[in-house]
């Protein structure tokens, strides 16, 4: 077949560059965005997802981890005496108020959980995802688990060290009134809020968040390999009273939810994906119409010699499919920079696979739309125009 | 001799601005195969609108087309885009090729709208380039041409898939005397060796002499029909019975 589509693309290198562009920036958008959201989202319940337990127990009407209610511990001794509950522990993730060295106050997120019976790894160094104690820190890069059994010990995310002053492990600083030393660190568990977290025991954890002796904010379950999470669930609501028990991703959609839509953070960026979508159609719409009404006579040229509307429209969806694809090579490839440059930032921006592959078909959507436009004035198009000069 | 295009009764009207416009007014016209007919006319006689209703570009407003012995007044809108191509090939005043594309490739889209594809119509669009005197020119792109050249690639394109009608619509207008009567005469080889019907639209009364007949139209009418070789002597004439201004010499 005679590379027309491809030819016509390619003949006029500027408005190419123009229509690339406009694709490629419409694509970065769409990732930055998407990216955003869902890097926003994963955020939001992190804590959540990466705790190991199978159920949340939380005061009445919680919607979100950040809103959690002190309760009474008493109730761990009635969820651990439930038939089918493997292991119980007490958590807080609570706001408390870090003081830096040259003064100055940052809001920080303290979560406690407790050590227990620590496992083998994560006792003898880098914690693992197998390792992990129930509602414990995960990627650790500096100290262990272990260590936070030393009164005042926090271990502090490395994104945060420069926001909150830490300069070493080692550091004390105070927090909530009370001495916080840093033991160690870990790489990449961002807070959604500008307080990032801090990992601590439950212990001082009660101290940092000024919590009383006989309270706890949370209280996670695990239960036994292929137990029926259901079931328990609902044992655990008729004997325990005045919580809600959920399943963690319950819990974690709710978080989700309630910081995605019910404040508007998602949402915005949401609409600012959609934008970027229908900027791009608008760009490219403009130059493959533009590029259409350039080769106008031959278009009709085609119909006058007999082509069906059928073979133009291919011609057309050709050049807007091929546009579409190097657009997005483009466009993926510098999103793909950004996203590994927000690994180093506070803001994390995903770009997994299936995400990829929705953008692509959307801008494939993208240039379809904007080439059905150009259909549009091809299909009106009146041959006769050939013997018009 | 066999009739490639009968006309019988053909009006054009157009609505311009409130106004009604005829555009032909009762034309009868026969085009055998083998012949050139030269349509000759002053501006707004009517020249176009007429070729362009023996193409099936057009429609006619009332009387009767047929092309290769099939009336095409009552097809739809949607079906003559297959009759032109199997049937007529069209040579532009401005040539229309396409820029982007060599010359082969120019003549490959016509073949492929044919079905005919890959090496098979690669093959015959080097043929018929090699037919129209340009067999060392399959890879040049439209710029790279004469005028002469890119009508000849024009020419080629419209025998592509051997229709038996060729119209061509000023062929030589943009093309030099010389070129234009050599454009001329490869049209005349191409009606009288390989038995096609070529209608040419032209202003050149110099060309005219290259012919087989000359159909003057004015006003949308035809004032006179002259026969200029004998190639057609037997040739039955049309319109015997009409009542339009179709004038017999």
């Amino acid at each position: 077949m005679p590379p027309l589509a491809r030819r016509n693309l390619f003949h006029d290198k500027i408005r190419l560059a123009v229509t690339l562009t406009g694709i490629t920036f419409a694509v970065l958008l769409v990732v930055v965005e998407l990216g955003l959201f869902l890097g926003f989202s994963t955020t939001t319940s992190s804590l959540i997802d990466r705790s190991g337990a199978d159920l949340w127990i939380a005061s009445k009407n919680v919607s979100y981890i950040e809103q959690g209610a002190p309760f009474s511990e008493r109730k761990l001794y009635q969820v651990r005496a439930t038939p089918g509950v493997a292991s119980a522990q007490k958590y807080i993730a609570r706001f408390a108020s870090w003081k830096r060295h040259e003064g100055g106050h940052e809001s920080v997120q303290v979560v406690g959980f407790n050590i227990g019976e620590l496992p083998q790894q994560a006792s003898g160094g880098h914690t693992g995802e197998s390792g992990q104690v129930m509602g414990g820190p995960w990627n650790i890069t500096a100290g262990t688990v272990a260590d936070l059994n030393a009164p005042e010990a926090v271990l502090v995310d490395d994104l945060y060290w420069k926001k909150l002053g830490i300069t070493h492990v080692g550091e004390v600083f105070e927090l909530n009134g009370y001495r916080a030393r840093v033991v160690g660190t870990t790489h990449g568990i961002r807070s959604f809020t500008t307080a990032p977290y801090v990992f601590t025991t439950f212990k001082n954890a009660q101290n940092f968040t000024l919590l009383r002796q006989d309270q706890t904010i949370f209280i996670l379950v695990r239960a036994p390999p292929g137990a029926h999470l259901k079931e328990l669930q609902r044992d655990l609501e008729s004997r325990v009273s005045g919580v809600d028990v959920l399943t963690t991703s319950q819990f974690s959609n709710m978080t989700r939810s309630y910081w995605m839509f019910t404040t508007g953070a998602g949402v915005a960026v949401l609409l600012a994906a959609l934008l970027g979508l229908v900027v791009g159609i608008v760009v490219v719409t403009q130059t493959i119409y533009a590029t259409t009404m350039d080769h106008l006579r031959e278009y009709g040229t085609l119909k006058a010699i007999g082509a069906p509307n059928s073979y133009l429209y291919r011609v057309i969806f050709e050049q807007a499919a091929m546009s579409a694809v190097m657009g997005y090579a483009l466009g993926i490839s510098l999103g793909l920079f950004l996203v590994r440059s927000s690994e180093q930032g506070g803001v994390a921006i995903l770009l997994p696979w299936p995400m990829a592959a929705l953008i692509f078909a959307l801008t494939l959507l993208m240039c379809g739309i904007a080439a059905a436009v150009s259909i549009n004035k091809v299909t009106q198009l009146d041959p006769a125009m050939v013997f018009r000069n | 001799m066999e009739t490639a295009i009968r006309v019988r009764g053909v009006a054009k009207t157009y609505a311009e601005g409130g106004v009604r416009v005829s555009a032909l007014d009762g034309v009868d016209l026969d085009v055998y195969r083998g012949e050139v007919l030269l349509l000759m006319g002053p501006s707004g006689s009517g020249k176009t609108t007429l070729l362009s209703i023996m193409g099936c570009i057009l429609r006619s407003s009332s009387g009767s087309v047929q092309i290769a012995g099939s009336e095409i007044t009552h097809l739809k809108e949607r079906d003559l885009p297959g009759v032109r191509l199997r049937h007529v090939g069209f040579v532009f005043q401005a040539f229309n090729l396409f820029p982007t594309l060599t010359a082969q490739e120019n003549v490959e889209v016509t073949l492929e709208l044919k079905g005919v594809r890959g090496a098979q119509a690669h093959k015959q669009a080097r043929e018929l380039l090699a037919q129209v005197h340009l067999a060392d020119k399959c890879s040049a792109f439209p710029a790279d041409l004469s005028g002469g050249q890119k009508q000849r690639v024009a020419l080629a394109r419209a025998l592509a898939g051997s229709p038996e009608i060729l119209l061509a619509d000023e062929p030589t207008a943009a093309l030099d005397s010389h070129t234009g009567r050599a454009v001329l005469e490869l049209l005349c080889e191409l009606a009288h060796g390989q038995n096609r019907a070529v209608v040419i639209v032209t202003h050149d009364s110099r060309v005219a002499d290259l012919g087989d007949r000359l159909v003057h139209l004015e006003d949308g009418r035809i004032s006179s029909v002259e026969r200029l070789s004998n190639r057609l002597a037997t040739m039955p004439q049309p319109g015997a019975n009409s009542q339009s201004t179709f004038t017999r010499l």
